[in-house]
């Protein structure tokens, strides 16, 4: 199965990548953007989604700093 | 005499110069990644670079190597174990300290030479040192800015007011572990260990004193 893990700072966790880009837009003309924060993405094939939980709290994220999330890609062909 | 063992990982570049300046203090043996044990030493350095390439965060592979078992077990017997940088955030990422390592708030890798406060003596590692105590040491990384939920005691080594490049929180430098034998910090004392390369010989100090402890 396809899965896809979203990654990004916790709340209330600084993101100064985030800030760059928020920064960055208005120069380009694109007004009203607030809030930016950058996280990453994880695409992985995995026979036992069920293991995607512990995966991402043992190594994909650090749950100290991080928040994550899972998603399922083609549960319905599965 | 006492051993102290320096791990090198793939992409380690600053283990010779751990190395070196344990050499000065103590017999000293080099420890590979992919080793199980730490051949009866007295005291383990996890040196900086960029283990595995700091591939998806600093650290968060290099914790699954073969020899980090054999660290945590040492760690949990009392033995004494110093992260240096990327040494640091591998020991955030194994459980081994609290908090975490993230980019600097500058989002630049930053080289200067820091000022840091000793907060408390009451490590094997700062136990040469008086608290208020300043040392000159070099930092240099891109991600050294600690955040943590990290109690007060713990809290050993501290940015001198206008030192704190990275951001870190409370101008935290180093942190130790509730037993008080395990430290990191972000600045290099391994590069401070001679005045007439370094500037300052002031991170000889942190080595003399995991080597005093080691040998007891």
């Amino acid at each position: 199965m396809r899965a896809r893990v979203l990654i990004r700072p916790k709340a209330g966790i600084l993101d100064p990548q985030g800030v760059a880009v928020q920064r960055a837009l208005p120069a380009l003309g694109f007004d009203g953007v607030s809030d930016v924060r950058v996280g990453r993405m994880v695409e992985l094939e995995i026979e036992d989604p069920s293991q995607l939980d512990e995966m991402c709290r043992k190594l994909l994220a650090n749950p100290l700093v991080e928040d994550y999330e899972i998603e399922l890609l083609d549960a319905a062909s599965a | 005499m006492t051993v102290i063992g320096v791990i090198t990982f793939p992409g380690a570049c600053d283990d010779y110069d751990a190395l070196r300046a344990a050499a000065k203090v103590a017999d000293v043996k080099q420890l590979w990644h992919a080793d199980t044990d730490l051949d009866g030493v007295d005291a383990v350095v996890v040196p900086g670079g960029f283990s595995y390439g700091d591939y998806l965060r600093p650290g968060a592979i290099a914790r699954f190597s073969p020899i980090m078992q054999a660290v945590s077990e040492f760690a949990a017997a009392g033995g004494p174990v110093l992260g240096i940088c990327n040494g640091f955030q591998v020991l955030c990422e194994a459980g081994l300290l609290p908090g975490a390592l993230l980019p600097n708030t500058g989002l630049r890798f930053v080289c200067r030479q820091v000022e840091l406060e000793v907060v408390r003596t009451d490590t094997p590692f700062t136990s040469t040192c008086e608290v208020g105590e300043r040392l000159s040491i070099p930092a240099k990384h891109g991600s050294g800015r600690y955040v943590g939920e990290v109690p007060a005691d713990q809290v050993v080594l501290r940015y001198a007011p206008g030192h704190n490049f990275n951001g870190s929180q409370d101008d935290i430098a180093g942190v130790c572990n509730e037993g008080r034998n395990v430290l990191g910090l972000m600045p290099h004392p391994e590069h401070a260990v001679d005045v007439l390369v370094g500037g300052s010989a002031d991170g000889l100090k942190l080595f003399e004193g995991m080597a005093r402890v080691a040998a007891v």
